[in-house]
């Protein structure tokens, strides 16, 4: 209740306009210039001190998206993007690799504070020392600065950039760097591979246990630029890790894209636990600006019993196209889905998983709560697929959506594709309002309109808050109530 | 990076052609034909990458366009012979039958030329390459007014022996307030690729109650394209019922319209398909206005290496507060070798309102099974009994006695079929 109550109160202090994030840091950067073409694939490539294999994995992937053309089946609508009005690599100029955090630009660190991410490990290990949260910290485009390097390297866990891998751990780089979304997957994930500039790299050796919470924090800052990381992660036998990544940008009048590719591969017994509380700039109150966000995230079951499970709590960007998906290969691999989609305002979200059974005996679960407002549209689209080889697969889904307002729109467009007999399906969906009587019974007991609101919201998506790491499920609950802002009343 | 277009099969150029060589003498609505004729020729026939025929790659199977069957004076068994009022359709031309009092009837050419009916009215907003392609070259079919209660058989029947393709066209108009049951029956030659392109148009007047249902039991070898577009008054009530047994390609596809407030509507399939058979069961219900009501229930038993479709799309549009609307389909795989692929699909854009969806696929209950099997059954009787009670829950919505048992009836006899295979 406390909680609610909060979230009642923040949202009361913040205008329909006011993104919270919406500051830029005045830091000198490095700009490659605007435009996409072979140069600037070279020039990003050198840039890194990439090795040879690595800039013709990328030019490749350049060459083949240069065929390719854009994908126009989602429910979002927007102008053409000019893909040569951008800079494809910005990077903060002062910090080269910083030794320490002393070496950080302290406008920088200003800024993480700004964002309430917890940098500084002295900060953590002074406020609670139970839930330690090891950072890794995008600015731009470029890794700027890892914590808790040395503890996590005592446990055997590799936590580091991705452009740092390349250079330390080639083999493990090599060895599956687009094995799961291929170069050659779809439009946004080829231009990622021939662009990307950094991202985070995490590989927990067989039977680790990850000793603590794993975060990435992306802001895009500089004006005109692509946000374009790479993330990859590696669970080996029997390893556990726990994965958050929070983003945000600056108030910008243009959009800014963003294309990520996330990968990640678990091995016999291991578990990911991937968590996103993606809050990029959604645009103002007329749908000017605001992130595009066309992000291609698969998880690879590889090994038997693995699990992979994302959870997301998605309430920023003017356009979210996003398909965290589950390749469940292994015998009795298990595959989760859990999703908060909340647009507002102009926003448009058409996301949703993909469940592929390949292997025997698997199960998935999807949940995927979706609340449309203002002037939005929400679409869930989600595939389950089971192959011949599939015996006894399992998916249970669930989708519900809630509308506030009669602007908005909700969707449901599930593709559920059964070629074995074994494999039992169930998918349901529904959409509805807040209902009267419900509104109505709160009221009766003391509430005012809006607590009852946020109350009935929040135990709408109860479910899926319940997967968020403990220290990002508070985040995650005013964020709500956030984004809700100016839809009721 | 200039859009590719594909280049026109064999089918499509001859279909081209046929529209070309026959414009002058197509019967009447030549600007609703010119138009379907421009967008069929622009987007070609439906491929994968089309949206709604994903599942049914008609490009691909719609090798070729073969020519327009002939007269015929045969007439063999027909299905539902004990109903009173039949009208017999062999080859897509009427050759027998009478209707009763209530009802007026005019061959399609008749009609469109006399400008007594139009083509396409009952599609609302909906856009199909199917429907177009049947707009532009339809020129069997009739005209129905229905001003008076009663029940009609329509007997589609194709009498053969080569390749050719039917387009019947039939149209009917329901007056305010009367009850009208329509029954259509499919039937055609095993071993025979003929081609069916069939479109019903429902325009259902205020207060009418209307009952459809459709029996498709065409040959093995026939591709059979149905469309049954319906476009509801105030008040007024529908009820479809599509079972598809027959065909080695199906696609049965409702594009429903909410005209008036209060309407109701239910939606069922029955589906059992064997062997190498693939059906498509995809429909469109469009809540244009506030106040509607909709019910969908499909269900489908696949066996052998057979193929089931089901898209269904619940639209409700902006105002369209209150409407109230429930799809289920449910599947039920006999072999390994069977496929199911469904898409229940909401697309919402009013708040007040209550819309849900749910589908299932799987094998029969192996706890049910062996709670009849312990009772004494032997393992295909109890598999039987499960089927038949499966199917049966999307017979219900048939209130005519005798025509819903002789559809229960074809489920044991399938049953009993592929015990003996």
């Amino acid at each position: 209740m406390a909680a609610v109550k909060e979230t009642v109160e923040t949202v009361k202090t913040i205008d329909v306009d006011q993104y919270k994030y919406g500051f830029v840091t005045d830091i000198e950067s490095e700009l490659a210039p605007k435009g996409l073409n072979e140069d600037i694939v070279r020039y990003i490539s050198a840039k890194k001190d990439e090795p040879e294999w690595l800039l013709n994995w990328r030019l490749e992937a350049f060459r083949r998206w240069l065929t390719m053309t854009e994908p126009t089946w989602s429910r979002c609508h927007y102008p053409p993007i000019d893909f040569q009005d951008l800079h494809y690599y910005a990077a903060p100029k002062k910090t080269p690799g910083p030794k320490s955090l002393d070496e950080v630009d302290p406008q920088l660190l200003e800024t993480y504070a700004k964002l309430g991410i917890p940098l500084r490990e002295q900060e953590i290990l002074a406020g609670v020392q139970t839930s330690k949260v090891a950072v890794d910290a995008v600015f731009d485009s470029v890794s700027v600065v890892t914590t808790f390097k040395e503890e996590l390297k005592k446990a055997g866990v590799i936590f580091c950039s991705i452009s740092e891998a390349v250079k330390d751990h080639p083999e493990l780089v090599q060895k599956y760097l687009g094995t799961v979304v291929p170069t050659t997957d779809n439009f946004y994930a080829t231009l990622n591979s021939a662009v990307f500039s950094d991202g985070s790299f995490v590989y927990i050796p067989p039977g680790v246990r990850c000793p603590m919470e794993l975060s990435t924090y992306f802001r895009i800052n500089e004006q005109k630029t692509g946000q374009f990381e790479r993330t990859l992660i590696i669970a080996d036998k029997g390893a556990y890790v726990s994965y958050l990544e929070g983003c945000t940008a600056p108030k910008r009048d243009e959009n800014q894209l963003h294309a990520a590719v996330v990968e990640l591969i678990a091995l016999d017994d291991a578990e990911i636990k991937y968590s996103t509380v993606q809050n990029w700039y959604p645009g103002d109150s007329e749908g000017k600006g605001g992130i595009y966000n066309f992000v291609t995230k698969r998880g690879d079951c590889r090994g038997a019993r693995s699990k992979i499970s994302w959870t997301q709590v998605e309430t920023g960007s003017a356009i979210t196209w996003k398909y965290p998906s589950c390749i469940l290969r292994g015998e009795g691999s298990s595959g989760e889905f859990y999703s908060i989609a909340i647009s507002n305002g102009y926003q448009q979200v058409d996301s949703g998983t993909k469940m592929i059974h390949l292997g025997k005996n698997t199960t998935s679960k999807i949940l995927a709560k979706g609340i449309a407002a203002g002037k939005s549209d929400n679409t869930y689209r989600g595939q389950v697929s089971a192959h011949r080889k599939a015996t006894g697969a399992r998916n249970f889904t669930n989708c519900d959506s809630l509308l506030i307002g009669q602007e908005c729109g909700a969707h449901t467009i599930p593709y559920i594709e059964s070629k074995n007999s074994s494999a039992v399906f169930e998918h349901e969906a529904t959409t509805s309002k807040i209902a009267d009587d419900q509104l109505f019974y709160c009221m009766q007991r003391g509430l005012d309109e809006e607590e009852a609101v946020a109350l009935i919201v929040n135990g709408f998506v109860k479910e899926v808050l319940q997967q968020l790491p403990m220290e990002f499920a508070v985040e995650a609950q005013k964020l709500i109530a956030i984004s809700l802002e100016g839809s009721v009343g | 990076m200039a859009a590719i277009l594909p280049m026109r099969t064999a089918a499509e150029m001859a279909l081209i052609e046929r529209y070309h060589a026959e414009k002058a003498t197509l019967p009447g609505a030549a600007e609703a034909r010119a138009a379907a004729f421009e967008r069929f020729e622009k987007a070609g026939l439906p491929s994968k990458r089309v949206e709604s025929w994903h599942y049914t790659d008609l490009r691909n199977l719609l090798r070729e366009a073969p020519p327009v069957a002939g007269e015929t004076s045969a007439l063999g068994a027909l299905e539902f012979d004990d109903l009173p009022h039949r009208l017999v359709i062999a080859n897509g031309r009427l050759v027998d039958g009478k209707v009763s009092a209530g009802v007026e009837m005019l061959p399609l050419a008749v009609a469109l030329k006399a400008g007594r009916a139009a083509l396409g009215v009952a599609m609302g907003e909906a856009i199909d390459s199917v429907v177009d392609l049947n707009t532009a070259l339809c020129r069997e079919g009739l005209f129905l007014k229905v001003t008076g209660d009663a029940t009609l058989h329509l007997a589609f029947a194709e009498y053969v022996e080569d390749r050719r393709s039917v387009m019947p066209r039939i149209i009917v108009e329901v007056a305010p307030g009367v009850s009208f049951t329509l029954i259509e029956s499919h039937t055609g030659p095993n071993g025979v690729a003929y081609q069916k392109n069939a479109v019903v148009e429902l325009l259902i007047g205020e207060g009418a109650k209307v009952e459809h249902i459709r029996l498709n039991a065409g040959g093995d070898k026939a591709l059979m394209l149905s469309t049954l577009a319906a476009k509801i008054g105030t008040e007024a009530e529908l009820s479809s019922l599509n079972f598809t047994t027959g065909g080695e390609i199906s696609r049965h596809q409702s594009f429903i319209t909410y005209a008036g407030e209060n309407a109701k509507l239910r939606l069922n399939g029955a589906t059992i398909l064997k062997g190498r058979q693939h059906a498509d069961n995809t429909l469109v219900v469009d809540h244009a206005v506030p106040h509607g009501e909709s019910r969908e229930l499909f269900r489908s038993v696949i066996d052998g290496e057979a193929q089931g479709v089901f898209q269904g799309k619940i639209i409700v549009r902006p105002h369209a507060q209150k409407t109230d609307g429930q799809m289920a389909s449910n599947a039920l795989l006999l072999s390994d070798e069977a496929a199911m692929s469904n898409k229940p699909e909401l697309e919402i854009f009013a708040d007040d309102v209550v819309c849900a969806h749910g589908a299932t696929c799987g094998a029969l209950d192996d706890s049910q099974l062996f709670y009849l099997m312990a009772r004494g059954l032997p393992r295909v009787e109890a598999e039987a009994l499960l089927v038949e009670a499966f199917i049966d829950e999307a017979l219900e919505a048939v209130t005519h006695d005798g025509v819903r048992e002789a559809l229960a009836a074809r489920v044991s006899d399938w049953m009993r079929a592929r015990k003996e295979s």
